[in-house]
């Protein structure tokens, strides 16, 4: 069952990463990975949530497995993000590199942190 | 003397835009109604990937547990080793041969997107910092998993490109497709 969960929570995380990834890099004209730096950071908005709701003693394993692991991990992604870093770089980037590195880091662990502590008001 | 035309002045058309995302491999800009034809069975393959490389990062944390206050090791490993197999498959799928149109949003953006994860990785320094109260934990997690990311990705890459110069050298020239804007009229 928590097998099911995870795969059912993946399955429907990693079509919307590639459906936002697309529809936002198709509307602009730069080569700065906007969309997956957007799903990365939504990804992060929704688990920092639901850690909150956890630390309210709020959620069951079933609702952290389907959207935590499942949705949150399978909508985020760590390959492309650093693929595309170093694709920047080399392609005499460096800045877009460096931005894209600093954004990610800076408002996805923002997002977190700030939405872990809300969850846990919110749920608390 | 006559006129010459300059060759590769304004005729050619021009690619304002390198893909970067390697999940978005088309050539900008696109015309509205071109951007989602053809899409159904990519979106479907990435589905199936995604759910095939979720079920294989949950597996790798069965299997090596993290306990709560500890160095997330595993989804280190995990993270590090999704970076080194996209290094692979780019190299093979755009440089190396030609696969087909759905290979890249199987493996890359289903399977391995789906592996990889960003939002662990930031709750995962969330939870070291705030939670634990391990700040140097916390801020060397953030750093290693970067660098290490990074490095896989270029690494693989690297003895990608090799492996495939060594294999094709005995049997004419490698086919190397001229950037990734090259052929890829797939939309």
């Amino acid at each position: 069952m928590n097998w099911l969960l995870v795969v059912a929570g993946g399955m429907l995380g990693a079509p919307l990463r590639y459906v936002t990834d697309r529809a936002v890099q198709l509307r602009h004209g730069s080569p700065f990975p906007w969309g997956t730096l957007v799903v990365n950071i939504t990804g992060c908005l929704i688990l920092g949530t639901l850690t909150g709701a956890t630390l309210a003693g709020a959620t069951s394993e079933s609702v952290r497995l389907l959207l935590g692991t499942g949705l949150c991990g399978a909508l985020t992604t760590y390959s492309t993000f650093s693929y595309e870093t170093l694709r920047l770089a080399e392609k005499g980037r460096g800045r877009y590199a460096a931005a894209y590195v600093g954004a990610s880091l800076a408002v996805g662990l923002g997002a977190a942190f700030l939405a872990a502590v809300v969850g846990e008001a919110a749920w608390g | 003397m006559t006129e010459v035309p300059q060759p590769g002045g304004r005729a050619g058309r021009v690619h304002p835009v390198e893909p970067i995302d390697p999940d978005v491999e088309v050539a900008l800009p696109v015309p509205p109604d071109h951007r989602w034809r053809g899409q159904g069975a990519p979106v479907a393959m990435v589905a199936l990937g995604g759910g095939l490389g979720s079920a294989a990062r949950y597996g790798a944390g069965e299997l090596w547990p993290t306990a709560p206050a500890a160095f997330p090791w595993t989804t280190l490993g995990v993270n590090v080793a999704g970076c080194a197999a996209i290094g692979v498959l780019m190299v093979l799928i755009t440089e190396a041969r030609t696969a087909h149109r759905l290979v890249r949003p199987f493996l890359g953006a289903g399977v391995l997107g789906g592996f990889t994860t960003f939002s662990t990785y930031a709750v995962d320094v969330q939870r070291l910092v705030v939670e634990e109260g391990r700040a140097a934990a916390g801020v060397g997690y953030l750093a290693l998993t970067l660098v290490t990311a990074v490095a896989a990705v270029w690494a693989a890459q690297a003895v990608t490109r090799s492996a495939v110069r060594r294999s094709s050298s005995g049997g004419g020239a490698p086919r190397v497709a001229a950037g990734a804007a090259g052929g890829e009229g797939d939309a």
